[in-house]
This record gives structure tokens, sequence and C-alpha cells, in this order.
């Protein structure tokens, strides 16, 4: 087994990033992502790679847009105001078929809100902020070590289906310190015939977005790139189950909440209460078929967030059974409260 | 007497680098001009293989059908931004960010200057003809004084919404560029200015010296309602006195 460093969760984003052949990180600073930049800085020139601190997040994410047309892993970081503000770049790559890595270590909102880790932009994530038909594949881990693993498979991710690939964290997880293992580079490697290198003995390329004419008719690029979004659905699902075999009840968390959702089990376990976690990875594409079968077979249905209520519509969607669902969420930078959690489902036992 | 192919020698060809399609340009409007300028600088200095351009919001987003280059849209204002990234990673190719004032001077006003200010070794191409050609002719940051535009229906007032801004004058400021031209395509005379300015700027880039910077003053007959002839005029008599033209700089 490998030894075990200790790094913040923003760090080992960042080395992680290197492990998996990123080479060019383009941001603009915001808490609580700060480390990212600051470790990019000192780290990228050590490999022969490029950190940039852009002009704004406008600049940044369409420096990822000419770096990914170019050819190169390319990754931008920042936090919930921030990535408000790349929505227009994460449109107009994802329009293009281009791959990208983007973290967003979320923060309290809305507004400027507060520098608190907290999931309220589950929404922005997996619904997109930006305009048209198209998708992000968001991977929200919940620990040190899945942050660095998460942004390893990201890259590889991205390239494969050539698309946009969020690491969804908070800035509880990135601030957090935590021993883990550096992960090892996936060794895959992706052709990109697509690519501008100068158009030598070949057509000229082009990355566009824009589709105007009738030969190439936006429609049918969407309807294609909805068959890539249905083949992700298909293969990427990725989600953990914790005690969930015998469980009556079931609590649906992610990142953070599910952590504290996990400590809150384990009393009620120690109570008798037959209670387990489902915890997505991906959310988007979302477990549900997976959260269905095991709701199927509970009583009661948890979701806790640390937002007011934005998961558990994915939940409700799975579920299918409104009654079966109950939602506990805080918001504002604070995190949900483990005996309340473990008040909430003793209640359901009557 | 009957002339024969063999009777005429070939004194001037469509650039190589130029794609063999109409335009959708309006008769009289600069971009076409600019086009065939840039294909015969990318000819001239062997570039084509080693090219990449950057298209931006407004008229000139198909450019990537008119060069025969690689090419690479960019959304509106983000042209400078795109042109970094792609520059960071393939340092030897050629890299030129194409904008119209619109997309440089208002809604990329940010992105323009800042990559200026880092002296990114890459070359823009300002096309400047004081109007938002592609949305209907609508004011733009250039647009002159009591200019009439969609948008300033009773001319532009500067009390209300400001003056014109200089490009290259703002450019010029800062301490990193290399090269700033501004040049006009109205006449033949100033057609050829505009080549060798631009011609420059790829050249600086190739030599790896930095930032260059070509505003061309451009006509837009059809927003400005008025005949090509008449355009090319008003861009002597009513854009040059504010827009004064000439080199800035040529480290």
């Amino acid at each position: 087994m490998s030894d075990q460093i200790l790094m913040k969760g923003n760090e080992a984003v960042g080395e992680a990033a290197i492990i998996a052949g990123c080479r060019h990180y383009f941001a603009y600073p915001i808490t609580p992502q700060n480390e990212i930049p600051a470790y990019m800085a000192k780290r990228l020139p050590e490999v022969g790679g490029t950190f940039l601190q852009a002009e704004s997040e406008l600049a940044a994410i369409n420096m990822v847009f000419g770096a990914s047309a170019a050819g190169a892993r390319a990754m931008t970081s920042s936090s919930s105001p921030g990535i408000s503000l790349k929505q227009e770049g994460i449109s107009y790559i994802a329009g293009a078929e281009l791959p990208c890595v983007i973290v967003d270590m979320m923060r309290g909102g809305p507004g400027l809100g507060n520098i608190a880790g907290s999931q309220s932009d589950y929404f922005q994530a997996t619904r997109g902020g930006g305009n048209g038909d198209y998708r992000v594949l968001v991977i929200a881990p919940a620990s040190v070590q899945e942050l660095a693993d998460m942004t390893v498979k990201a890259f590889d991710l991205a390239d494969h289906y050539s698309i946009p690939v969020m690491i969804l964290g908070d800035g509880f997880l990135g601030q957090m310190s935590e021993p883990f293992t550096l992960p090892e580079p996936s060794g895959k490697t992706f052709d990109k015939p697509w690519a501008l290198t100068g158009a030598k003995g070949r057509k000229p390329n082009i990355i566009a977005s824009m589709r105007l004419t009738p030969e190439d008719l936006l429609e049918k690029h969407n309807l294609e790139l909805q068959k890539t979004y249905q083949e992700i659905e298909a293969n990427e699902v990725m989600y953990e189950s914790y005690l969930l075999d015998d469980a009556e009840y079931v609590i649906v968390a992610y990142g953070t909440s599910a952590r504290i959702s996990r400590s809150a089990i384990g009393e009620l376990r120690k109570e008798g209460i037959k209670v387990g976690l489902f915890r997505p990875l991906t959310l988007w594409p979302y477990p549900y078929k997976e959260l269905k079968a095991v709701s199927d077979r509970a009583k009661k249905v948890l979701t806790v967030e640390m937002s007011l209520g934005q998961m558990v519509e994915d939940v409700r969607l799975a579920v299918q059974n409104d009654s079966k669902v109950d939602f506990y969420g805080r918001t504002g930078g604070m995190l949900p409260v483990s005996e309340e959690i473990i008040r909430k489902v003793r209640s359901y036992g009557g | 007497m009957e002339a024969k192919a063999a009777d005429f020698k070939y004194v001037y060809d469509r650039p190589k680098s130029l794609v063999d399609v109409p335009t959708h340009y309006c008769p009289g409007c600069g971009h076409g001009i600019v086009h065939k300028i840039l294909a015969e600088v990318i000819d001239e200095l062997g570039i084509r293989d080693d090219t990449i351009v950057v298209a931006p919001v407004g008229c000139s987003v198909l450019l990537y059908n008119y060069i025969d280059v690689d090419g690479c849209e960019a959304a509106h204002g983000r042209a400078p931004a795109v042109a970094t990234g792609l520059k960071r990673v393939h340092k030897d190719k050629v890299v030129i960010s194409y904008q119209g004032d619109g997309d440089l001077l208002a809604i990329g006003t940010g992105e323009a200057i800042h990559a200026a200010n880092r002296g990114e070794n890459f070359t823009t191409i300002f096309m400047n003809n004081a109007i938002y050609g592609m949305t209907g002719g609508q004011m733009a940051p250039t647009t002159m004084e009591n200019q009439v535009t969609k948008t300033t229906p009773y001319g532009r007032d500067t009390a209300d919404v400001g003056f014109p801004i200089r490009g290259c004058e703002l450019v010029n400021t800062l301490e990193a560029p290399v090269f700033i031209e501004r040049c006009a395509v109205y006449d033949v005379k100033h057609v050829l200015k505009t080549k060798r300015a631009i011609k420059k700027g790829l050249q600086n880039q190739i030599e790896g010296k930095g930032y260059s910077f070509i505003e061309v003053l451009s006509m837009c007959p059809t927003n400005w309602g008025i005949s090509p002839v008449k355009s090319a005029e008003w861009v002597k008599e009513v854009m040059e006195p504010y827009y004064k033209l000439g080199n800035f700089r040529d480290l």
C-alpha cells in the first residue's frame, strides 16, 4: 500500500489534476477554493505546465476553452458566484463538444452569500446555468481521497465523452485536511483528431458551437449530444450504499452531508433502528434506478442537504412516491446536525 | 485577332489561403478586404499550416469559413481569452484574434486589455466600423458623436452615453504590447498600409516578440444607410479625424 500523505482537499485536487496529466490551469481567486490556484501556481511550473491567473472567471473558462480546443487537458476551479460567471463558457464548451474539468467548491448563496461550505448550487451544477440543451457530468466526492481519485477519473471521462466534467465539492471538503493516498495515473490516452494544431497536411479543423446551415442543423447536433448523454446515463452512474441490505429507512445525501448522515446512522444503528445511507457519487447522471430499488424496500426516505431542498427533487423523481420522501436541510453555510437527523429518523418509527 | 491563353501571364491570383466561396458580407463591407489581406499575408509568410484564427461574435463569426486554416469560435468578447488558451498550449503556432468593436471594446474590454497587458504572443486584428453590424446597427463603443444608430436614434449623445473609445490609445497605455497601429481600408493606398501592419503583427509573433494590435477603420454601408462609396468617404471624413491613423508603437 502506498504511503498516505496529509493535504487539504483543495490541494489534493490540484495534485491529482497534475497526476492526470493536466498542464493547463486557469482560474480567478475566490474563497473557499484559493488553495487550488495557490497549489497550481507553485506546482505547474515544476512540471512544465502553465498556471495563469485570469482577469475574471469569464476569461478563465474561455482560456480553458482555448487550451482544450488546442487538444490539451485543461482545468479551472472556482466557488459558487464564480461558477455563475463561468456558465456562459461552460455552455459554449458543451456546444463545441470540448472536454474540460471544472471544480466547484460550493459556498453559501445567493449573491455574495458567505464563504462557508454549502450545497445550494446542486441545481446550477446538474441543471446547467448556461443556455441550451446540454449536460455536465457532475461528480460529488465526500472525502479528500475521493476528491483526488475522482479528479483523475474526471479527466478521463471528459476526454472519453468530450464533455465538461464538474467536481462538485464544498468549502468544508476543500478546506479539510485528511490523510490520503495519491492516486495513480489511469494510463489512458485519447486521440483528439479534432484539435486545433495547425492544418498541416489536412483540411482545417473548426471548433464552434454555432450551427446555422441546413447541412449542419442545430437540432441534429443536439440530438447527437443527447445520444452521448444517454450513453453516460447508461454507463457512468456512481453511488455508494451503506448498511442498506436490511434498511427500513434510507438517508440520501452526498458530499459533506453524507459524512454527517453516516455518523447519525452509526448512532441510530446502536438503537437497533434499521437505517442506511444511499450516497450518489454522480449527481448527473443521477442513480434513479438504483435509488428506486432501495426505496421500494424502505418505509421512509430522508434527504439531507446543505440547501433548502434541491437534490430532493431528484430523490422524488427516483422514489416516485412523495409520501415516502422527507427532507432535512440547512442553508447559508450551516451544517446539518447529526442529532436532528437522529430525531427525524426516530420519529418515523412512530 | 483572337487572344490565346498563352498570350497572357498571371499577374494576380486569389490567395491560396482564401477559400474560394462567396462570403456573406454586404457590398462595401471592410471585412472581405481584411480577410483577403490576411490570407495574402499568411501565404507570403508561409504559415498556412501553423495558423489558428479565433473568430468573434459579430459579422465576422464565419471568418473560419473563408480562411483555409484551423479556426476557433469564441463567445462574445472572449476571443483574447480563447486565443490565450490556444497560444499557451501551442507556443509555436500563429494565433490571430479577429474582433469587432463591440466585441473588443464593450463586452470584451477586460479580456482585450488583459491579454494585451500580459503581452500574450498573439496578434489582434481589431475591426472598428463604429456600429454593431450583425445585430442590425446598434451603437458601438466606437460610434461617433451624434451618429445615428438603432439605439441612438437622436444621435450619440456624449453627455448621456459617453464618448467613442479609442482602442489604440488605450492599448498604448500598457507596457507589454510591442506593436500598435491604426489603419484604414477606404482606398488602395491604405489597404496596402493595412497589409504591411498585419504582416508586421504576424512577423512579431513568429519572432516571439509579443503582443501586436492592429486597428482597422472599416465600412458598414448597410447599417450606416449610405452607399459603399459614401461609406469610404465617411471613414475618411468623419472617423479618421477622431481615430488618427498611424503607428503608435513598433518595438
